[in-house]
């Protein structure tokens, strides 16, 4: 069925290094985009936890503006539009990079930052999460604001979310795909154009299909790995990928079952 | 810096307003269609049928591993392929994007919803169950009457969040030249040359729409605390 894959293209190399080549670049934007996400993400969701208003107010701004856009708009946002608000040399040298990178960048931007809001509620929903206690004994025990962030708050709630994180991984690689829509050559766009050369559409996104699922088993063991390595001994979360993905805002399966019963 | 005019939105309001309506329609009948046969799933599962019970985790899971872009790839190569062989002559039937767009979106979001009715029907009291075998339902009245109402009312802020994701991800059909709102100014902005006027607009009939719809469900979400605090 793959033999296909192994047949010279019209430039010389085969099928499978067109595919091997989307798959290099969906891996780029989804383990670069992750980190901007996840160090955005935190700081934005400390933004939304702290007694500052306009702090709160600015990350809780960020939040609702990068959720509630498509992330496909977002990205057109990025690309398209970015290089023409922004001063003319500014633009035209955004406008002229060479092009894998003049599509990469406004991509990897894009997909970083739309996560990071989606983490900032997950990392929000984990300070929330941590008993009122914990802040009073930093308080008694004389640590500033910044550092019962820094030392109890902040560690306690990544370690407490990272279930829900699972998600957002599973949720930016699978993103990566919507690069194809600014002429970024990723796995999808590989896979449709392997397909539209040789006709053989259903082993081109077969491939493709095989090696997301791939991906996402790996982006889920490795996130079970950290969360058995890190988990708080005696908090049981919902530990269930399904439980976790459900989650626009991370509390709601928790408080399901809660709720259930006070309905009866 | 160009300047910007955005006359040109107010002029184009009509097709943009044709669009969102598309988008719209999508949202609405993929939320139909996925609700249907999402609860299917999720009972499927719940009284672990054979057979169906592993195709439907296979179905859920693969269809949450792949990105939307390429289930709507495959179902576009797909569905008139099966369309065909299901009509007898086997030969693929072209039904066009339109209907290819709410037949996937339908069966994509399926996998979504019935994942959240799952946890839900988990998460329903066992002496809801007994009481009902005390009352000598039968097994299909037991969850036509009670349990699939309360799961669904208990579930419903998480079944409409997902809703919102939905409606974002309609815009995907992109993908298949359709005319969804970000269709409709995406096209107008290739005659007219106003990209920037043309995204920014769609931009913020995004975010005005969906957050509404999250302060709505935020708003049902503080209810249903409410009504369980008191009771």
């Amino acid at each position: 069925m793959f033999r296909v894959l192994f047949e010279q293209t019209a430039d010389g190399q085969l099928y499978i290094d067109w595919l091997l080549s989307g798959l290099g670049w969906t891996l780029a934007l989804a383990f670069f985009g992750w980190w901007i996400a996840f160090a955005v993400g935190v700081v934005v969701g400390i933004g939304r936890s702290v007694q500052n208003r306009l702090a709160a107010a600015l990350a809780r701004l960020y939040v609702e503006v990068f959720r509630n856009i498509p992330v496909l708009v977002q990205m057109f946002l990025w690309y398209f539009v970015l290089p023409e608000i922004l001063p003319s040399s500014l633009g035209n040298a955004i406008k002229q990079m060479p092009p894998p990178w003049g599509m990469f960048f406004p991509a990897l931007l894009c997909l970083g930052l739309y996560t990071a809001a989606r983490i900032a509620e997950q990392v929000r929903a984990g300070i929330e999460a941590l008993p009122k206690g914990q802040i009073e004994a930093a308080n008694a025990l004389g640590l500033s604001g910044y550092l019962t962030y820094r030392h109890v708050v902040v560690p306690q709630a990544l370690r407490l979310i990272v279930p829900s994180l699972t998600s957002e991984v599973m949720g930016i690689y699978k993103n990566t795909s919507v690069a194809l829509t600014i002429g970024l050559m990723e796995l999808t766009a590989q896979a449709r154009q392997i397909s539209e050369a040789t006709f053989q559409t259903f082993t081109a996104f077969g491939a493709a299909t095989l090696i997301y699922l791939a991906l996402a088993l790996i982006a889920y063991q490795t996130m079970m790995f950290i969360d058995k390595a890190v988990r708080i001994p005696g908090t049981a979360l919902v530990k269930d990928i399904t439980g976790a993905e459900l989650m626009e805002e991370p509390k709601g399966v928790d408080r399901l079952p809660v709720v259930m019963e006070a309905a009866q | 810096m160009n300047s910007l005019d955005f006359t040109i939105v107010l002029q184009a309001w009509p097709y943009l307003w044709s669009g969102l309506l598309f988008s719209l329609a999508l949202t609405a009948a993929a939320f139909l269609i996925g609700m249907i046969l999402g609860t299917g799933f999720a009972l499927v599962q719940h009284f672990e049928i054979r057979v169906l019970n592993q195709i439907v985790r296979g179905y859920i899971t693969l269809i949450r591993s792949i990105p939307l872009i390429l289930v709507l790839f495959w179902f576009f190569f797909l569905v008139p392929i099966v369309l065909g062989h299901l009509s007898g002559n086997g030969r693929p039937i072209p039904i066009g994007a339109t209907y290819t767009a709410f037949i996937t979106f339908g069966l994509f979001e399926a996998a979504y919803y019935s994942e959240i009715i799952r946890v839900g029907l988990r998460a329903v009291n066992r002496g809801q169950f007994e009481a009902c075998q005390a009352l000598a339902l039968s097994s299909f009245d037991t969850y036509r009457h009670v349990i699939l109402p309360q799961v669904f009312r208990v579930a419903s802020p998480i079944i409409l969040s997902q809703t919102i994701i939905l409606f974002q991800d309609t815009s995907l059909v992109y993908v298949l030249s359709l005319t969804d709102l970000l269709g409709a100014a995406s096209k107008l902005a290739q005659l007219n040359g106003r990209l920037v006027e043309m995204y920014l607009t769609v931009a913020v009939i995004y975010i005005v729409i969906s957050s509404a719809a999250s302060q709505c469900v935020a708003t049902l979400r503080r209810r249903y605390a409410l009504t369980g605090a008191h009771r």
